[in-house]
Formats: C-alpha cells, sequence, structure tokens
C-alpha cells in the first residue's frame, strides 16, 4: 500500500532506522559507564561519609543505594535484606531495565554533585544555550559555505585563489584552537569581546534589554569559532562539486541553448547541494563534538559546560544524561536532513517507489 | 620510486612533509639544544616569554617550551597509536564486509552506520571517565583507535566491494586461491595507497581527539600532552588572565601537525587517484 508513497516509505525506513539506533546508544549509555569498577555511591560516600560515625554512615548509605536504585526494594518501598541484614543488590539486568523506563518518562535520575537536584533540572537550563548556538552556526554556516563554495566554483578568478586557501586552512583547524585564537585576539589583545561566559557577570537572567545585549555581546566570540569551521568545510566541499557539475553534458547544453546564467547556476546548485545535504548529515556527530570544545572553552553556559562540571566533580548520572541528550539531538538532526533528502532527492522516491 | 617522485613534484606533499618533519624535529631534535625540565618550578607562575625562557612558565612556574616538546611527544604517540588501531580494525572489517558480501556485510555495516550517527566524543567522554583509574597515554590511544575506526570500515569497504567483480579476483578464484590468498595477494595491493591515506586521516584526528578528551579532563595522568596543558590553561585561568603563552602555542602546535598531515593526506589523493589529476 506505502508503495504509492514512497517519499513517506523512505521516512518511515529512516525513522525506524533511528529507533535501533537510539536503542544501542541507550544501551552503551547505560552500560559503558559500569565498565570500570567505581561503584556510584562509593564515591559519594567518600565525599559525603567523612566525619560520619559507622551507625550514621551506613544509614545514609542506604538512602543512596535506595535513591539510585541499587538495591531490591519491596511494595513498601522497604529495602529487602538477606539473613545477615545487608540489603541484597539489583542486578544490573534489572538497574538497566529501570533505567530504560525511566528515561522514556523523561527522568534522567538524580545528580551526585547537586544532589538531590535531578539531572533533568540542570539541563534543561543548559540545552538553550547550546542550541542557541549551534543551530544557527549549522544552519548559516552550511548556507553560506555553500553558496560562497558555488560562486567560487563559477566565477572563479581572483575571488577563488584567495578565497579558497583561506577556507582551506580554516577548516583544518580543530574548533578550540580557533576559539583560542579568537579569545586571543579580540579580549586579550583589543581588547574587543569578552574573553568567557554567556553573560555578564553581576546580571541575572531575565527577559530585560540589558540581558538580552549582554547575552548578544557574549554571543559573538563562541559563534564565530564554530561558524568559521563550518562554512570553510562546506565552502570546499560545495567547490569541487560544482567544478563536477560544470563539466557534465546538462550544463554544456544549457549554455549552448542559450539558456540565461542565473538558471544554469541555480540549476548546478540545485544538483551540487544534494551530496551536500548527505555530507552534513555524516558530519553532523563531529560538529556537535566540536561545538562542545567550544562552549568549554568559552565557559559558555551550555551542554558543554555541564559535561565539564559533570566530569571534574565525577558526576555519573549528569555525564550520563548529557551524553543521552547529545546523542538524541544528533540523532533528531541527522533524521531531519535524512526527511529533506526524502524530498528533495527524486533518486529515493524511485527506490522507494518499487518500479 | 616513481610515485615518491611525482608526490615530491607536489607542492602541497612538500608543504605538508615539511611542516609534519618539523614537528618531528621539534619533538626529538630540539630538545638536544634545550634543557627540556618539566618539573623543575623555574619562576613565578604565568611569567611572561623571555631570553631564558622563550615562552614563559605555566601556572606552577614551570618552563612552558619544556612542556610543549613533552606535550608535542605525547601527542604524536597517541596519534599513531590510535592512527594504527583505528586503521586495522577497519581495514579489517571494510576488507571482509565488501569482499564477502551478503549478511556478514549487511552486520558489520549496520554496526559501522550505527557509531558514524553516535557522536565519537560522547562514546569518548563514556569509556574515559568509566576508567578514572590508570589513565595512561597508551590507554587513550587504544580507546581513541578504538572508537574512530568506523570512517576507515566504510572507506575500505566502499574500495573492496568495487574490486570484487574486477576480472582478476574471478581469475584467481578461478585458479582456486583462498579467500584468504585472494585478499592478501589481489585486493590488498590494490587498496594499499587508499588505506596509507586513511592512516594518516586517522593519525591526525587521533591527535585531534587526543586534544579534545585531555582538555575535557579525561587525559592521561601519567604524562604532559598538548591537550592537558590546554586544560590546564583553561582550569587556571589563563583565558582570562591574559596569559597568552600557557595556551596559544599549544592550540598552534595541534593545528599544525594536524594541518600537516591533512595537507598530506589531499595532495597524496591527487598523485594515487589520476583522476582527480587536472
Amino acid at each position: 500500500m506505502l508503495k504509492r508513497y514512497p517519499t513517506l516509505r523512505y521516512i518511515l525506513t529512516r525513522a525506524g532506522w533511528y529507533l535501533v539506533t537510539f536503542m544501542v546508544a541507550v544501551t552503551i549509555n547505560f552500560y559503558l559507564p559500569r565498565l570500570g569498577t567505581s561503584n556510584p555511591v562509593d564515591i559519594i560516600m567518600a565525599k559525603v561519609g567523612a566525619g560520619l560515625d559507622t551507625e550514621a554512615a551506613k544509614e545514609k548509605e542506604e538512602a543512596y543505594l535506595k535513591e539510585f536504585g541499587l538495591v531490591e526494594l519491596d511494595k513498601s518501598g522497604e529495602i529487602i535484606r538477606n539473613e545477615s541484614g545487608k540489603p541484597v543488590r539489583t542486578p544490573t539486568w534489572k538497574q538497566f531495565r529501570n533505567y530504560v523506563l525511566m528515561v522514556m518518562k523523561g527522568d534522567l535520575g538524580t545528580s551526585f554533585l547537586n544532589y538531590p537536584k535531578k539531572v533533568g533540572d540542570m539541563i534543561k537550563e543548559a540545552v538553550p544555550w547550546t542550541l542557541a548556538i549551534q543551530i544557527p552556526t549549522i544552519v548559516l554556516g552550511w548556507i553560506i559555505g555553500n553558496v560562497l563554495g558555488a560562486l567560487a566554483a563559477y566565477r572563479r578568478g581572483v575571488f577563488d585563489k584567495i578565497f579558497m586557501p583561506f577556507s582551506l586552512f580554516i577548516s583544518a583547524v580543530p574548533y578550540f584552537a580557533v576559539g583560542m585564537i579568537l579569545v586571543y585576539l579580540f579580549a586579550i589583545v583589543w581588547n574587543i569581546f569578552p574573553a568567557v561566559g554567556g553573560y555578564a557577570g553581576g546580571l541575572i537572567p531575565t527577559f530585560s534589554l540589558s540581558f538580552f545585549s549582554s547575552v548578544i555581546y557574549h554571543y559573538v566570540l563562541p559563534f564565530f569559532s564554530v561558524f568559521l569551521i563550518l562554512a570553510g568545510g562546506q565552502a570546499i566541499g560545495m567547490r569541487s562539486m560544482c567544478i563536477y557539475e560544470l563539466g557534465t553534458d546538462y550544463i554544456k547544453y544549457a549554455k549552448w541553448l542559450g539558456i540565461k546564467e542565473n538558471k544554469i547556476l541555480f540549476y548546478m546548485f540545485r544538483n551540487a547541494m544534494l551530496p551536500q545535504l548527505t555530507g552534513l548529515a555524516l558530519s553532523l556527530g563531529l560538529m556537535v563534538g566540536g561545538a562542545l570544545i567550544t562552549e568549554m572553552i568559552f565557559s559558555y553556559p551550555g551542554l558543554g559546560m555541564a559535561v565539564l562540571t559533570a566530569i571534574q566533580g565525577n558526576d555519573y548520572p549528569l555525564i550520563q544524561g548529557c551524553t543521552l541528550l547529545i546523542t538524541v539531538c544528533v540523532l533528531v538532526a541527522n533524521f531531519t536532513v535524512d526527511i529533506m533528502i526524502g524530498f528533495l532527492d527524486p533518486r529515493v522516491r524511485a527506490a522507494y517507489g518499487g518500479k | 620510486m616513481k610515485i615518491l617522485i611525482n608526490l615530491l613534484k607536489t607542492p602541497a606533499f612538500v608543504v605538508g612533509i615539511g611542516l609534519f618533519v618539523l614537528t618531528l624535529l621539534m619533538a626529538y631534535v630540539f630538545p638536544v639544544f634545550y634543557p627540556v625540565d618539566t618539573i623543575t618550578r623555574v619562576g613565578m607562575p604565568y611569567m611572561g616569554p623571555s631570553a631564558q625562557h622563550w615562552l614563559g612558565t605555566n601556572h606552577l612556574g614551570i618552563d612552558m617550551v619544556s612542556l610543549l616538546v613533552k606535550g608535542l611527544r605525547a601527542s604524536l604517540y597517541v596519534g599513531l597509536l590510535a592512527g594504527i588501531i583505528a586503521t586495522i580494525v577497519g581495514t579489517l572489517l571494510g576488507i571482509y564486509a565488501g569482499y564477502t558480501g551478503g549478511l556478514q556485510d549487511d552486520i558489520i555495516n549496520l554496526i559501522t552506520n550505527l557509531f558514524i550517527v553516535i557522536p565519537q566524543m560522547v562514546l569518548l567522554i563514556l569509556i574515559s571517565s568509566s576508567v578514572k583509574e590508570g589513565r595512561s597515554l597508551a590507554l587513550i590511544a587504544f580507546i581513541i583507535g578504538a572508537t574512530g575506526w568506523t570512517w576507515s570500515a566504510r572507506a575500505v569497504r566502499a574500495q573492496s566491494s568495487s574490486l570484487k567483480s574486477r576480472d582478476h579476483i574471478s581469475l584467481a578464484k578461478i585458479n582456486g586461491t583462498g579467500t584468504f590468498g585472494i585478499v592478501v595477494k589481489h585486493i590488498l595491493p590494490y587498496i594499499l595507497s587508499y588505506v596509507f591515506m586513511v592512516f594518516i586521516m586517522q593519525t591526525a584526528s587521533g591527535i585531534l581527539s587526543e586534544a579534545a578528551i585531555s582538555m575535557i579532563g579525561l587525559g592521561p595522568y601519567d604524562s604532559v600532552s598538548l591537550g592537558t596543558i590546554l586544560n590546564e590553561a583553561m582550569r587556571n585561568e589563563a583565558l582570562t588572565d591574559g596569559a597568552w603563552w600557557a595556551f596559544i602555542p599549544a592550540a598552534i602546535l595541534v593545528t599544525i601537525t594536524a594541518f600537516s598531515l591533512y595537507v598530506l593526506n589531499n595532495s597524496m589523493e591527487g598523485v594515487f587517484n589520476p583522476r582527480l589529476r587536472k
């Protein structure tokens, strides 16, 4: 029945595939941190348990064991004990089942570092900042990079000669190095923009003009350090795609027919854009990783900073929450690009159309 | 030999190899002339560059140039080791999937695509944070290699899958050559240049990954690397204090090392793949 709607069929197939990927990601997210020998409760106990006498420490430990779902509970919520009075530990597979159920409900557990704060609440504060950096940089960087690359291929000449080596260099520079060099030039040498932070230190996040202007003022450097690399990389890819397209028969034919230059440019752009879109889907994971490091350099209050503080404080639930969220964001972004490809690429319709 | 002459005629190759040799010289020959000491505190914290200490000191008062030399060595070591691991794993899986095809191919392809979509950074963070104790340079290289093979597997698979239907493979099969023999004698030689390019890219990305993971604070405990230098600078307010010598040289060194490999790879593509030559 779906054969009549090839695009829909394609989208459903992709959705199924991403669902499988998501389940694998959740599994990895649960089991990888448990590869190490360290038990989360021991880590917190080492921190809070100091100074408590054995009885109080034991009580506290059991409260934590209960909180993090590491012991079996009976129906009334009491800890089940074995003959010697020790709490019965939950087997890992059961913990995993509980973890999956919790994630499905949107509960990412409790933070160690800011106990008893919920990881979900901590992440909620960080996500808008990260999205505010990543979505505009990826979208604008992709569009501007592609337009410039196409122009470089079509116009050639001086523009191409200056622009291309610059793009080639900038796209090979790691994200953190660009961030650091921008900090050095604009914050230390010229003192135009602030070096770190998402807004000025004394301000409280409110919907006021002074807060917004401070946010934008702090936004410039982190934005450009991601944007430059992305646009440069896209421009190089687009340029070589366009040079290839310009050599094809349909362009030559269009030129012989005397079709307007703008229209030819449009044909070339449309055909060269598709591989670029596929390329974007594949490299999203790398970009997001790079942008996280940029956040850390600028102490930008997004997910990157949350990861950094979580790692410094051994806050495993927060680390896991962040990594899971990052993965989900990358999967959603990939899926979006895939859907766009489904609508733009006639070959997809042909492949899923059955005929 | 002819390939080498062709390569040396390519300006980009000369630039790439020149820069890379420069980093090697800095890591291994330069210390002959410069007293490398990463233990003694030779001055005040964040002392600016001087004739004695060319790039000043870090937050503990240790000579920056010495730290950079040690850090560069560590980064090169991690990059090469991670590159070797990722290339071997990727090549073996890629050839196996591409040559045998069928169900094995589908399974390996599925796994490869899965791990391409899940960000490598996420895997690196999860694994490294679970091995808090005893995170040595070699272990970090191993983790980076074990999470970074996907790209090489995909690339090698595409190559060997297109080789599979060539006539010389069919001839070898008729002659009764076994799968192992065909892979070693009739597939590997064709993709060897390709595998070498993959290795260079994996080394570059290994160096970058090490820098990234160390910057987050999940770097080696036993040694200095370029990433740990950056991490210390970030943690000890070098960016807000304006102590540029504590982070700019290290960032530039990472960039130059990765960039030289990147340029090398690009130039080789032109020589090994004649269709791109114009």
